[in-house]
């Protein structure tokens, strides 16, 4: 008849079948996110092997619906099969520099899942603060979160963290940064910081964790493992960046075993000596693990298994870097060029949009190594006031 | 017993106080405030002084970790060093809703801004409902949602009035006018292919009568509208091209014996507004290029510099020519980059540029902008503040206010106290 609206007969349901249950466990770099969408008439049907594709066909699916003039939602005829490039798809926020209160980080993860990101890394702790509350060492937040009272993340705040993110399918990465990016750890672990040294006597600053005590270890294992215990996912982001030689070589004692080693004058060895012993800590915990580029640039041994996230844009360009972390055969993550933190005027979101991760000379092996990226948003100038607008 | 502050006490001293006026260019904002115990007591000429003695009566006031309310004993004599301390809002680019710039009429209170150069319309919207002209914005504006109505415009006034803030509007011509041609036909001038009529619109039509009939019943709505002694009539960027392919206009040239000088064709197009606009008795203020361009100005012209290259010469330039001058060139507040960028608008020294003590007068104050190209509600307030704050205090404090550390300590300060 002439009258008749253009729609065909209303759809009621959507119905989404998923072949393999999984809905009480966790999203892992693993997880199959491919799904089917049929939309035809008086059919609406969303099939995924697992229920991490639906989430994900679940999404695609809410952009699809449309309202006309009269306030009718209508769809499409519509047949996607859709499934991703790369299995992580991460967003890292700072809620060291900046506190950022557990509603920020919510919102945060709905709008990760609008846009099917997958991994939060949590850059929780770094120097400025230290709001993450262990139960091991309660004095690390006690004394380094910027206020004990209001500005940390309790055992209830992560737990509520991790479950949120994992019903929309995405993965927490915690990092918890070391032997650099640690002042905030001292005030909470008298001992664990290098105290630096103005000639004979300490100058009453601190360096990075000092990687000659036994206690060290003994602290390190025993954080770690709380750690390894509180965020399920298999993956645990070590650190390991922008590592300041200057207060360790202004050390007697670390001097003195930089001889006894046979180290030299090369304070990267004592680097890659801490970080192997972590690595090797974490590694028995049954965790793995992903560091930042200057571990794999200071030739530390690292499992094969080690994603390495490259994230430096001034020395080696970013895709040279890529290529050669691949070719040794690891794994690689890529943030160069999507530090979000770093604003600029205009359509920045182009530069972004038009970078391709693959664009290195390597064999088709080593581009299968690159697992994804993240785009980074670091907490210098961030707070709960601007994130949202800066970061989407 | 601990001292005990258990007033404040607001005297006015002039007959006029002005509590049911509206501030003005020659305001006075000077206050003396003195904190002591039982009574403290905040002097002003006019209210437009108390206002901002209240706010810094406010900022003097914190509390201790237990939330008692202290306040140190305090002698304070304050005034502006400009009178012209304003924020550039852009509502064609990006509408904002009312709550944005009511929002930020209260942040700029916080900060002492006493000026709203409200950019209205431009070539992207037209959200202003014009009485006379309604098709302006029924065809201009964005949708019948992204409209100010005379009842939202007087709510703006009268809002930035109680806070001792001029709202003076932009209606920006002969460029910048795309938006106009969709209500008001025949008001832009035809491009031309050769021949033929492109079907697109350059700026206003300067050779045509109905331009300056529509143009004299407009302003007469604007400057009826709007209660301040100022308009600004824009100017700026005045694209030739569509000019000088238009036959119409190119005998117009001839005519006038204006040669292919187009600069002549905008002055006297200018010239004719200016003149419209003086017959309301309102002054104006129009962006540099008129200045630059040669049009014929009237003394009490006030020129903004806004243009980043050598605007030190420029300013001296217009000085020089005895006219009354606004910075805005290096307070682009749309120009968002990377890291602590309040510091470089802090360190601006207005009057540094050369010319003579009557020139360096001339210079009346300054405003920080926010070009709406990328900006909308969702993001307005984190753009703006407190990046604009570093503005404020440049065009209120003396001179010597210049210490980056000290400023940075306050500056944090106050930010907490904003939010």
């Amino acid at each position: 008849a002439e009258n008749e609206p253009p729609w065909g007969p209303p759809c009621t349901q959507l119905l989404v079948s998923v072949a393999t249950p999984g809905c009480d466990g966790f999203p892992s770099l693993d997880s199959k996110e491919s799904y089917k969408l049929t939309v035809s008439e008086g059919s609406l049907l969303l099939s995924a092997d697992a229920v991490w594709g639906a989430l994900r066909g679940l999404e695609t699916f809410s952009q699809l619906v449309g309202r006309d003039e009269n306030g009718t939602y209508y769809i499409n005829e519509t047949e996607i099969v859709d499934f991703p490039r790369f299995p992580h798809r991460g967003l890292l926020l700072d809620t060291s520099r900046h506190y950022l209160p557990l509603r920020a980080i919510l919102e945060t993860l709905d709008v990760m899942a609008y846009n099917k990101f997958n991994v939060f890394h949590w850059h929780i702790v770094d120097d400025p603060s230290f709001p993450y509350e262990s139960f091991t060492f309660p004095e690390l937040s006690k004394q380094g979160a910027f206020n004990a009272m209001t500005h940390v993340y309790t055992a209830n705040d992560v737990q509520t963290v991790i479950e949120y993110a994992r019903l929309r399918g995405i993965r927490v990465v915690a990092e918890f940064d070391t032997p650099g990016h640690t002042l905030s750890w001292g005030p909470g672990a008298p001992g664990l910081l290098t105290p630096c040294y103005l000639g004979k006597g300490p100058s009453g600053t601190y360096g990075p964790i000092n990687p000659i005590l036994n206690s060290t270890y003994q602290f390190v294992s025993s954080l770690f493992k709380e750690v390894s215990a509180v965020f399920p996912d298999a993956f645990l982001h070590l650190g390991g960046d922008e590592v300041d030689f200057t207060c360790w070589k202004s050390n007697p004692e670390i001097r003195a075993f930089m001889k006894e080693m046979g180290f030299g004058e090369d304070y990267k060895t004592l680097e890659s000596f801490y970080i192997q012993r972590l690595l090797d800590i974490v590694s028995s915990l049954g965790k793995g693990y992903i560091v930042w580029q200057e571990v794999f640039d200071n030739g530390v041994k690292v499992r094969p298994d080690t994603i390495i996230h490259v994230w430096k844009e001034n020395s080696t360009p970013y895709m040279e870097e890529m290529a050669n972390v691949t070719k040794a055969g690891y794994r690689a993550l890529l943030s160069a060029p999507w530090y979000l933190n770093r604003i600029s005027y205009g359509q920045d979101w182009m530069a972004a949009y038009q970078v391709e991760p693959l664009k290195f000379k390597g064999s088709p092996e080593q581009k299968d190594r690159v697992v994804g990226g993240e785009a980074c948003m670091w907490g210098e100038y961030v707070d709960v006031t601007n994130l949202a607008p800066r970061l989407w | 017993a601990e001292p005990e502050l258990l007033q404040l006490q607001v005297v006015i001293e002039s007959p006029e106080p002005g509590c049911h006026s509206y501030p003005h260019l020659g305001s006075s904002e000077a206050y003396h405030l003195t904190v002591t115990e039982p009574v403290a007591i905040l002097k002003a000429d006019e209210v437009w002084g108390a206002l901002r003695g209240l706010e810094t009566f406010s900022q003097l006031v914190h509390e201790d970790d237990y939330g008692s309310f202290l306040v140190n004993e305090s002698e304070i004599d304050d005034f502006p060093r400009f009178a012209h301390r304003g924020i550039l809002l852009d509502t064609s680019r990006h509408y904002l809703p009312l709550k944005s710039i009511l929002t930020n009429l209260d942040a700029m209170a916080f900060n002492k801004f006493n000026v709203l150069h409200w950019h209205i319309v431009d070539d992207q919207s037209f959200p202003y409902q014009s009485i006379y002209f309604p098709e302006l914005s029924d065809k201009g504006a964005y949708s019948y949602n992204h409209i100010y109505t005379p009842a939202d415009v007087h709510l703006v006034i009268e809002y930035a009035r109680l806070r001792g803030i001029r709202v003076i509007p932009e209606f920006d011509t002969p460029g910048h006018t795309e938006s106009w041609g969709k209500g008001q036909k025949d008001l832009l001038t035809p491009c031309y292919s050769g021949e033929k009529p492109t079907g697109s619109f350059g700026p206003v039509n300067p050779i045509l009568n109905t331009t300056y009939n529509f143009m004299t019943k407009f302003f007469k709505e604007i400057s009826s509208v709007f209660p301040d002694a100022y308009i600004h009539l824009g100017g700026d960027e005045v694209n030739f091209d569509c000019w000088k392919s238009n036959p119409e206009v190119k005998k117009f040239m001839k005519k006038q014996g204006f040669g292919v000088d187009y600069a002549k064709l905008e002055s006297y197009y200018i010239q004719k507004i200016l003149d419209i606009v003086s017959s309301y008795n309102k002054r104006y203020i129009v962006w540099q290029e008129v200045f630059d361009n040669k049009a014929q100005l009237k003394p009490d012209t006030v020129v903004q510099v806004w243009m980043e290259n050598n605007y030190a010469h420029e300013l001296s330039s217009v000085t020089g020519a005895g006219f009354t001058a606004i910075l805005a060139a290096p307070w682009y507040l749309d120009y968002i980059s990377y890291g602590q960028d309040w510091k470089k608008y802090y360190s601006v020294e207005p009057l540094n540029f050369p010319g003579s003590e009557k020139q360096k007068q001339l210079l009346i104050g300054g405003e920080a902008c926010l070009w709406g190209e990328f900006v909308d509600a969702t993001n307005l307030t984190p753009r703006l503040w407190p990046r604009a704050s570093a503005v404020g205090e440049r065009l209120w404090s003396s001179r010597n206010v210049t210490n980056l550390q000290n400023a940075y300590e306050r500056l944090t300060n106050h930010r907490c106290r904003m939010l």
